[in-house]
């Protein structure tokens, strides 16, 4: 439970993606079965452990401590699974000469009925460590919040056993917990384990964005091209009766679309987008928010906000592999597959028609809907591969829309950028005019040069006005300010930002020392793009 | 970098509501006929005692101070005579240069120091080099002012001693049953199993120049660590002091550009300031991963909110237990509770039937770890 415990401290503080998976790697490389495997499905959230209320978390500690002492603590330190880890006192005289192993933790957790659970995590509780005491607290309560995705512990097995990411992917939904015979398979002491489940995820294949000069080099003839849909990328697997749509990175979202789950009465794989609305009438980008990030679904919203699937690939019929097989032909198999669905669940991304690249330009400056983002660029004779291969697909992406905005808070990163403010949190600016202020809009750490990174570092250390810990404010109002030309994909309404807009992948595409902050972007410009 | 919130500025805050309470009768120990009030009292100097008429740790220039350890909040110059042990007075003078003070004179520990009829006696706390407890007596009573101390195990400074007191002053910097510092091996084993996994990143480690810095090197070395420590120049002569008094610390070198290329310091342990580590000085690293060495670093978000990886919870302060495993073994009938979180400890003591109250002395820093 210790080495759990460490893992969590270290991960939760750890920012690079890197770091994190080296922590990872050694974790399920250094600790044994079935612990490891354990960890691992608390981290991909496939550990099942029936929930303590914050509640009654409270009532047990009360029931053993002086509630003034407590509450002393709690407002100190703001978070009740962490106070109840730093004040649990120790059973006098019973200190115990080992601590409990995540196995038995999570053993007696699972074994724990409704109402004697209480008194089983009391237990557990008094015989762990601070740190242990803090992870037992986090697996009952729910939500690891360690920064660690599913996808990253895959990164992590893949390294560990120095495998493709994808090989991990495909096999996962036929894994349970504790995963023994993954781990004897990635540390080369066993066979790979068999794919019996049904219903697999298949790892997909993924494009490259077109780069200066990849075009000239490239025969119109040899590509089809398709609109790139700005939805969720979705697989749909039917297979003897079991109906699964899993994500990119084949996580299982089925739960999340159950009437799109409803449709799926086929025995096929196939590959496209989530939209939200129907095949005539595409929804928008916020419309599809409405779906995003759901557990579960309420009827309402269900019919509000139907989703449905834009087919673009087709990966087996039947019991037939046709991933081998040219796109060409996957095309021709899906066209005429996609004609047996539910016309309002399914329907086929089309193809766009071009004769020379210019051409294409054109039509992809000027996309027929907002939720279009861009085109594909798909080879003929691709079979169809996982991971990023360069060359079969590409994404052109519409160009990004740009707005100037002024530096307001700065930062400072972590790793090769610990001692350089990195993050910077810019405004543009609203009210009326002789009263105008800065109203924040965004966050971003890149799409700077080093170069640039230094010459921001010392105008943000130049130009502090106050510092809240690692934080920054930098001097900005309408005589002087740093100006910021931000590139972004999108816009989303946001309830939970000041300015009522969230920015879609962010990112500093130029300084603007040449312009006054006062002549920077306003507020109704970013809300004019949210009502196109 | 750690700052929490500031004390109120308002200085004399303590002091009158001190005296409103001994008005009140609120302070209810009389020593032989005086009250402990008139022995030692708070003023906006420090503590005072009117009988023998010296401050302890003054915050501002005095005639007469007795200094309990060199930590710069505690041992300030320009007063015209100190008595504090010969290490304290020796760190003073390599912070403030030789004339920090009128007159100096060393107080060897367990010594009886006769001060116009009253009498003072140092005895170690256990915070730092050459820290100490002062016990002042008077008319047969006995008040010990802690300075700052703690109770784990230091092989840079000499252990705390529990002394049988009337009134035991106490600090409570982590005064809170939240803090609860773990054993510094374990702390140090993490840092070394970090720099393992990490063999082509820099540990670059904020620790105070005074004790904590010292104390991480010999725990280092106690663990078997024997490649140079590269330490920041801010450390370089008290790192020396320590070495000078026996304290072996092992093979120190300046992190300095001019001492290695960048590459140099993969793998490499630095030790440092924690305010040098905002700073542009920390870029000769690569790639480094913070850390920093503090009790505070048992709260998460702390350690979040500073921007530190790898925190390591490490204290020269007396935890929780610690303090009140203290007050009991000195037996105090009455405690006095400074600088830190008094609230939890006065109701501590409440709740142990022993009588207690909040010293409001000013101008201590409790972030001082």
């Amino acid at each position: 439970m210790n080495r759990f415990a460490e893992l969590l401290d270290r991960l939760v503080l750890t920012p690079s993606r890197n770091g994190k998976l080296t922590l990872l790697t050694d974790y399920f490389r250094s600790v044994e079965d079935p612990d490891r495997g354990l960890a691992l499905a608390a981290i991909t959230g496939d550990l099942s452990i029936a929930a303590v209320k914050p509640a009654m978390l409270r009532t047990l500690v009360i029931e053993r401590m002086d509630p003034v002492l407590f509450g002393y603590s709690y407002d100190y330190v703001g978070d009740l699974a962490e106070t109840v880890s730093l004040v649990w006192p120790q059973p006098p005289g019973d200190i115990p000469n080992r601590s409990p192993t995540l196995a038995e933790v999570v053993a007696k957790l699972q074994a724990a009925s409704r109402s004697d659970g209480p008194k089983v995590l009391a237990g557990l509780l008094d015989s762990a460590s601070i740190s242990a005491r803090f992870a037992i607290i986090k697996l009952v309560t729910g939500g690891l919040r360690i920064g660690v995705s599913a996808r990253l512990a895959k990164q992590a097995l893949a390294d560990l056993g120095q495998v493709d990411v994808a090989e991990i992917e495909e096999l996962w939904h036929g894994l349970t917990p504790p995963y023994a015979g993954l781990f004897a398979w990635l540390e080369g002491k066993a066979e790979r384990p068999e794919r019996t489940a049904l219903a697999l995820f298949r790892p997909v294949m993924l494009s490259n964005a077109v780069g200066d000069g990849d075009l000239e080099k490239l025969d119109p003839a040899d590509y089809a091209a398709e609109w790139k849909w700005d939805g969720i990328r979705v697989q749909a697997v039917c297979d003897g009766g079991v109906r699964r749509l899993y994500s990119r990175t084949g996580d299982d979202v089925s739960g999340a679309f159950p009437d799109l789950a409803e449709a799926m009465d086929f025995s096929a794989a196939l590959d496209g987008e989530l939209l939200v609305g129907d095949p005539q009438a595409t929804g928008t980008f916020s419309d599809l928010q409405q779906r995003l990030n759901r557990k579960s679904v309420t009827p309402k919203i269900q019919q509000q906000y139907p989703a449905f699937m834009r087919c673009y690939d087709v990966l087996q019929i039947g019991d037939e592999d046709l991933r081998v097989l040219p796109f060409r032909e996957r095309r021709g198999r899906l066209e005429s597959f996609v004609k047996t669905l539910d016309p309002s669940r399914f329907d086929l991304s089309p193809l766009v028609e071009f004769a020379d690249w210019t051409t294409l330009e054109e039509l992809r400056s000027a996309p027929p809907h907002p939720i279009i983002e861009g085109v594909m660029l798909k080879r003929w004779d691709s079979p169809y591969l996982a991971g990023r291969p360069k060359g079969p697909w590409f994404k052109w992406k519409r160009d990004p829309h740009t707005v100037d905005a002024v530096l307001m808070y700065a930062q400072r990163g972590h790793g090769k950028r610990s001692s350089f403010y990195s993050d910077y949190t810019f405004g543009v600016w609203s009210g009326p005019e002789g009263a105008e202020e800065l109203v924040p809009v965004g966050k971003a750490y890149f799409g700077f040069t080093d170069e640039e990174l230094k010459q921001i570092d010392k105008y943000v250390r130049d130009n502090t006005v106050e510092r809240f810990g690692p934080v920054r404010s930098v001097r900005a109002d309408r005589r002087q300010g740093l100006v910021l030309e931000v590139a972004f994909e999108g816009l989303n309404r946001s309830t939970r930002h000041k300015s009522g807009v969230a920015m879609r992948f962010p990112r500093i595409s130029r300084l603007r020392w040449d312009k006054p902050a006062a002549e920077a972007d306003r507020i109704e410009t970013l809300q004019a793009l949210l009502d196109s | 970098m750690f700052r929490q919130q500031m004390k109120p500025a308002g200085v004399y805050a303590g002091v009158s509501s001190l005296l409103q309470q001994a008005s009140r009768g609120g302070i209810s120990n009389y020593l032989g006929g005086m009250r402990a009030s008139d022995l030692l009292h708070p003023r906006p100097e420090g503590l005072y005692c009117p009988p023998g008429d010296f401050f302890i740790d003054p915050v501002r220039p005095v005639n007469r101070a007795l200094i309990t350890h060199g930590h710069s909040d505690h041992a300030r110059s320009g007063h015209r005579s100190v008595l504090a042990t010969r290490q304290t007075l020796d760190i003073m003078g390599l912070r403030y240069g030789e004339g920090f003070a009128g007159t100096t004179q060393a107080a060897a520990l367990g010594e009886t120091i006769a001060l116009n009829g009253v009498t003072a006696t140092f005895h170690p706390a256990g915070h730092v080099l050459g820290s100490a407890q002062i016990a002042v007596e008077h008319q047969g009573r006995r008040i010990v002012a802690s300075g700052d101390y703690k109770r784990q195990k230091d092989a840079t400074c000499e252990p705390f001693e529990p002394i049988k007191c009337d009134v035991f002053i106490t600090e409570a910097t982590f005064g809170l049953p939240v803090f609860r510092h773990p054993p510094d091996s374990e702390e140090i084993a993490r840092l070394l199993k970090s720099a393992a996994q990490f063999p082509e990143r820099s540990h670059l480690v904020g620790a105070y120049a005074l004790g904590k810095a010292q104390r991480l090197m010999r725990l280092l070395r106690d663990a078997g660590y024997d490649r140079p420590i590269y330490i920041h120049g801010a450390l370089a002569k008290l790192s020396d002091y320590y070495q000078s008094q026996g304290i072996d610390l092992g093979t120190l070198e300046p992190a300095t550009v001019e001492s290695g290329a960048r590459q140099d310091f993969a793998g490499a342990i630095v030790i440092g300031p924690p305010s040098a580590f905002a700073d542009r000085w920390a870029r000769r690293f690569p790639d480094p991963i913070s850390c920093f060495a503090s009790g505070w670093m048992r709260i998460r978000q702390r350690a979040k909110q500073g921007g530190v990886e790898l925190p390591l919870i490490i204290s020269d302060h007396a935890d929780w237990d610690e303090l009140t495993a203290t007050i009991k073994e000195t037996g105090a009938e009455e405690i006095w509770v400074t600088h830190g979180r008094e609230e939890a400890l006065v109701r501590w003591c409440e709740l142990e039937g022993i009588a207690a109250r909040p010293l409001h002395l000013v101008g201590y820093e409790d972030e001082g770890d």
